[in-house]
């Protein structure tokens, strides 16, 4: 009982001392955020600054599991239960909460200006004004490429222009030489796959706007991948093991040189440069080709206020401060990540903490951002877009998986997505 | 009591039969696979992150070897190479470039030697990777977190003992009207797990204004059937003379409950004990749903906050993994006897 | 029986202030002060009404927390639409289960338009069974080996029970660990001079290994039931049967089965309703897949109302419900067993 005793005690102390934090500072917003790798201690650090610049706000960092983001967030949401502000990946998702600051920003042409495009992402159909927040991190989809099998392999990497084709059959060259088990992997994403679909045309939405899916691109891209899990060049490991929409990625492999060519993104450069150290050459490539354009998937999280908080004016303050460009500069360079910033992206970064390698990749996809086609903007952009990424992941692995051919999963593809938005729309 | 069994039963004490020799063999088979895993799972929490990806895995944690060597300012790792002429010695390398390395006798800095990655292996020492522990610890507010799930699971399992006794009590000893009821209830919600009511029971705990409390982990749980189940089943062996006597001697059904009824079920109140902590300390799902501030997290969800959107730190949770289970696995080291004895006892009939 | 005074250093860990003669006075001074009003109210409305009293606390937080959920979970199943709280939410009657029950063939899942729910229900009744009959199975060989006359069966005992007390997370995460492709039992099947298996990749070995896992997770609780069994079995019938020279396997046969049974009953039924409800162990161990070929039921109703954008709660508490109802008609089977063996 002593023990019971004591925590009471330890909790009353708990208590007493967050009432006595509460007592200096005047306000006290929460903000929920995820980590993939470093950013978490780096926006610490930039919000320990904010408070020492503005003794009247406190701001708490709770961290949580991403599953925590994309499940509970928006239950939480609903409820009307969540914090003052969160970084949130499923923008679209969760734009219904988010909170337009534009009415409390000193200069809301700073945040049209640098942050526009993203901007858009973030807003309701119809919505051409809010500002909710502003992007911690601007995701591009892009192969990595393990060059030094290549080298063991005395085989010449495919030119920059070169199609998917192209790198399939030299990453099979290689790994049959060098005896990697992965030639090409993808991750298990739909954002990922629609990267590759797009490059063989697939258009996504049709001239009215709404969803129509399964076009002859996408339909190209498929049955690349179908085709390539046929014949060896990827391995089942990844699209064929999980059920559902659940995520698998193949940094892992990637790291321990088994993977020839890795299509992924941007996010992973942080780790990489951490982790393969001086193991082997390791280089960001610009996305193959195919008949339509060379262009990746944009992608990202941003940091926004939300609707319910007591505390716009502050909320506005905060994420005024964290966008500004020193502050925003320092994030992106200390978390390696490319900047969702256009001033800063124009200007270039200097990552400082990278090594050559990293600092090698972060440019490429850099450059990368220029390439986009409108229609992946268009599907980053829809409000919607997890339904349509998770019904192609979630039968597509099916597909390969030898549950049902292709065709069957094209149909389910089409009447998950009607479904899902039919029930959204359920008034 | 001398316990027969049908393999002792024929069997002279002394000579060995083939069966005994199956059975240790079993048990030791046992001890392997029950215990093995979870050695594997310490041993890995101390690897680096390059080296728990590693095929095929070491034993133990290991890490390479380095030197620091006169005229390189970074201290240089050391690989043994497969020389040209096939005999083998162990060098340290300057750097790599492509498919070739450059690399330095250890013991004569000058001599250099071009050699190629595939013919070099690196030189490696038992090493403790203990940063995979202090890193997120630091970075979290871990006592803070521990007290959470202290405090989560004592109280819980504390107002489980009492009310599921109680109830337990009621539908074993006495008749009333309704009992039958009672105990469909009971029996029923045996069945329900607590995934498929999430959302209802979230919504239940907004309208008591419990998000982001601790009672709100605490309570949904508190009344699990069962605890009444396994109590209650319990109860029903207790002689009835003891109770009758009792009531003769004019205590109060509060005092035959508390004085008499849990001292004789402190066998299946140990089970339950254990089971409540077990299940207090492991829980995921439900306090990830209404636990959102830091303040109030308990150790699952605040150690858990390594798996990313696109990437897991493994070396964090593996290290993470084994902070969680040591309390328990240290409880049941000091109780295993009474809830092991307890269990067996427990009649289940 | 093992009673407190036998085991004075567990006890005191315990709060049965049963032993306040010898714990803290604290707890003496509790006992006294609830005893009083206790007694009092019991005066004020009567014996016969105490047992109201000892349920009340229970069924309060049970009603709260189980039935109120339940009936909102009902109303869920038979509203439509995103909305979280119930009184947003549109009827749509039975449009949720026709939903769920629009099949070609029953047999088929892929005729189903909800085929995942479908592949969800087979595939779990596959696990169960063959989980059930491991289980059962490996429990009653440990328990009759525990049984035997054998040094340190207090530690061999403690070490089979030892996995129960891991929480499913970290069970199926240790054995992703050992089962992945660059894992320890590749890395020794590689040494012995064999193929790597990708474990979790091929239908048939996920399925085995979900089930091997969740047996190796849940064996020693139901082994020590089987040995409480075996334990309460006079020694006297197995003395009848040495001085008859009856065969081993016989008297195991015809005498120590037949007297385990009631016991075993228990044991299957609380496998079967445990392997029914099976999520996060396997779920964690392989997510599902290959494909959907370990995809639970209770998998699926979390991942409709969670996983997917569209939080799709109507869906999932219809699927619930339908699991609701199979895993009561267990509980009533089990029930009504039980009342005609008392009677």
């Amino acid at each position: 009982m002593k023990a019971t005793r004591r925590m009471l005690l330890g909790c009353a102390l708990v208590a007493a001392s967050l009432g006595f934090s509460q007592a200096q500072a005047q306000t006290t917003l929460r903000m929920t955020w995820y980590s993939d790798g470093n950013e978490g201690e780096v926006m610490n650090s930039l919000l320990r600054r904010f408070e020492e610049q503005n003794k009247d706000i406190k701001v708490v960092l709770d961290q949580v599991p991403f599953k925590a983001i994309n499940e509970n967030l928006p239950v939480q949401l609903a409820a009307g239960q969540g914090p003052d502000l969160a970084r949130v990946a499923d923008l679209g998702g969760v734009a219904r909460y988010m909170l337009d600051l534009r009415p409390h920003l000193k200069d809301p042409a700073y945040f049209e200006a640098n942050f526009g495009p993203f901007l858009e992402w973030m807003r309701l159909p119809g919505d051409t004004s809010s500002i909710p927040g502003y992007m911690t991190q601007l995701t591009l989809t892009g192969p990595f490429v393990n060059k030094t099998l290549f080298e063991q392999a005395n085989i010449p990497m495919p030119a920059p222009k070169a199609t998917w084709e192209d790198w399939a059959k030299a990453a099979k060259d290689v790994a049959a030489k060098v005896q990697a088990p992965f030639p090409v992997a993808i991750d298990r994403s739909g954002h990922r796959f629609f990267s590759l679909a797009i490059t063989q045309g697939a258009q996504v939405f049709n001239d009215k706007g709404e969803p129509a899916v399964v076009d002859d691109g996408f339909k190209k891209g498929a049955q690349l991948v179908y085709d390539w899990h046929k014949n060896g060049v990827m391995s089942k490991e990844l699209w064929g093991s999980v059920a559902g929409t659940a995520y698998r990625g193949a940094n892992d492999e990637f790291k321990n040189a088994q993977v020839v060519m890795y299509e992924s993104g941007s996010w992973q450069i942080g780790q990489f440069d951490k982790t393969i150290g001086n193991a082997f050459d390791w280089v960001a490539v610009p996305t193959p080709c195919g008949p339509a354009n060379c262009s990746g998937m944009p992608g990202g999280a941003a940091l926004v206020g939300i609707k319910t908080t007591q505390h716009p004016k502050e909320v506005a303050r905060l994420i005024e401060f964290l966008a500004s460009e020193p502050v925003a500069e320092e994030f992106y360079a200390r978390s390696l990540f490319v900047p969702g910033h256009l001033g800063l992206a124009k200007k270039g970064l200097d990552y400082k903490d990278a090594s050559p390698q990293g600092k090698a990749a972060l440019k490429v996809f850099s450059e990368g951002v220029s390439g986009l086609s409108p229609v992946a903007n268009k599907l980053q952009g829809y409000v919607n877009n997890r339904v349509i990424f998770n019904a192609v992941i979630s039968r597509l692995g099916q597909a390969i998986a030898g549950e049902a051919t292709l065709d069957e999963a094209y149909k389910r593809i089409t009447a998950d997505v009607e479904q899902q938005i039919a029930e959204r729309n359920k008034k | 009591m001398s316990i027969a069994t049908i393999v002792t039963a024929r069997r002279d004490a002394k000579s060995w039969h083939w069966t005994d020799i199956a059975a240790y063999a079993y048990l030791i088979l046992g001890v392997f696979l029950m215990f093995g895993p979870v050695l594997w799972l310490g041993l890995s929490s101390f690897k680096t992150q390059a080296s728990l990806l590693e095929f095929p895995p070491s034993l133990l944690p290991m890490s390479q070897k380095e030197v620091t060597l006169p005229g390189f300012p970074q201290p240089l790792p050391l690989f043994t190479v497969t020389m040209e002429d096939g005999s083998s010695r162990v060098l340290a390398q300057v750097r790599r470039v492509g498919i070739q390395a450059q690399m330095v006798d250890p013991a004569d800095p000058t001599q250099q030697f071009r050699v190629a990655i595939d013919k070099r292996v690196p030189v490696r020492e038992f090493a403790l990777a203990t940063e995979n522990y202090t890193e997120p610890l630091e970075r979290f507010a871990f006592p803070q977190f521990l007290a959470n799930s202290v405090f989560v699971t004592v109280v819980a399992t504390l107002i489980t003992l009492l009310i599921n006794s109680m109830a337990a009590y009621a539908l074993s000893i006495y008749e009333f009207k309704g009992k039958n009821a009672a105990m469909l209830a009971v029996i029923g919600t045996l069945m329900i797990p607590i995934t498929i009511i999430l959302v209802p029971v979230y919504l239940v705990v907004t309208k008591l204004g419990l998000v982001n409390s601790l009672w709100a982990v605490i309570l949904p749980g508190a009344a699990t059937p069962t605890g009444v189940f396994l109590l209650r089943q319990y109860m029903l062996t207790l002689p009835r003379d003891l109770i009758e006597a009792a009531r003769m001697d004019k205590a109060s059904e509060w005092q035959i409950y508390w004085r008499i009824v849990m001292p004789l079920t402190l066998p299946a109140l140990a089970v339950l004990t254990i089971f409540s902590i077990m299940w207090r300390w492991n829980e995921f799902l439900w306090p990830l749903a209404v636990l959102t501030k830091t303040e109030v997290y308990t150790l699952q969800i605040g150690l858990n906050a390594f798996q990313g959107e696109l990437q897991t730190q493994w070396q964090y949770l593996l290290a993470m993994t084994v902070m969680t289970l040591t309390p328990v696995a240290v409880v049941f080291v000091f109780l295993q006897r009474f809830i092991t004895t307890g269990i067996a006892n427990t009649g289940m009939k | 029986m093992t009673l407190s005074s036998k085991n004075p250093p567990a006890s005191s860990a315990l709060a049965g202030s049963a032993q306040t003669r010898r714990t803290s006075p604290f707890l003496r001074q509790v006992a006294r002060i609830v005893d009083w009003p206790m007694a009092a109210l019991q005066r004020l409305i009567g014996e016969r009404r105490m047992p109201y009293v000892f349920l009340l606390p229970n069924l309060f937080f049970f009603g709260l927390f189980v039935f109120v959920p339940i009936a909102i979970n009902f109303w869920y199943s038979v509203t439509g639409g995103p909305a979280l709280f119930p009184s947003e939410r549109p009827y749509v009657g039975s449009g949720q289960y026709s939903y769920l029950f629009e099949c070609g063939s029953y047999a088929d899942p892929s005729s189903c338009r909800e085929d995942h729910f479908w592949r969800g229900v087979y595939n779990t009744v596959t696990f169960s069974f063959f989980q059930v009959v491991a289980m059962v199975g490996l429990s009653l060989l440990t328990a009759v080996v525990l049984n035997m006359k054998i040094k340190g069966r207090g530690f061999f005992r403690a070490v089979y029970f030892f996995p129960v007390l891991l929480s499913p997370v970290v069970v199926a995460l240790i054995w992703k660990w050992i089962l992945q492709r660059d894992g320890i039992l590749n890395a020794w099947i590689t040494a012995m001079g064999g193929d790597r298996v990708l474990f979790l990749t091929e239908p048939t070995w996920a399925m085995f290994w979900a089930i091997f896992v969740s047996v190796w997770s849940h064996m020693g609780f139901y082994t020590l039931i089987l040995l409480a069994g075996l334990q309460a079995i006079p020694s006297d019938i197995y003395e009848a049967a040495e001085m008859d020279a009856t065969p081993r396997w016989r008297v195991f046969w015809r005498l120590t089965l037949p007297l385990l049974w009631p016991n075993l009953v228990v044991v299957i039924v609380l496998a079967l309703i445990r392997a029914v409800q099976t999520f996060d162990e396997v779920f964690v161990l392989t997510g599902g897949g290959p494909g959907t070929s370990t995809l639970m039921v209770v998998q699926y109703i979390y991942e409709t109302a969670f996983s997917n954008q569209v939080q799709n709660f109507g869906l999932a508490a219809a699927a619930s419900v339908v699991l609701g109802i199979v895993l009561f008609a267990l509980t009533l089977a089990q029930l009504a067993y039980t009342q005609r063996k008392s009677s």
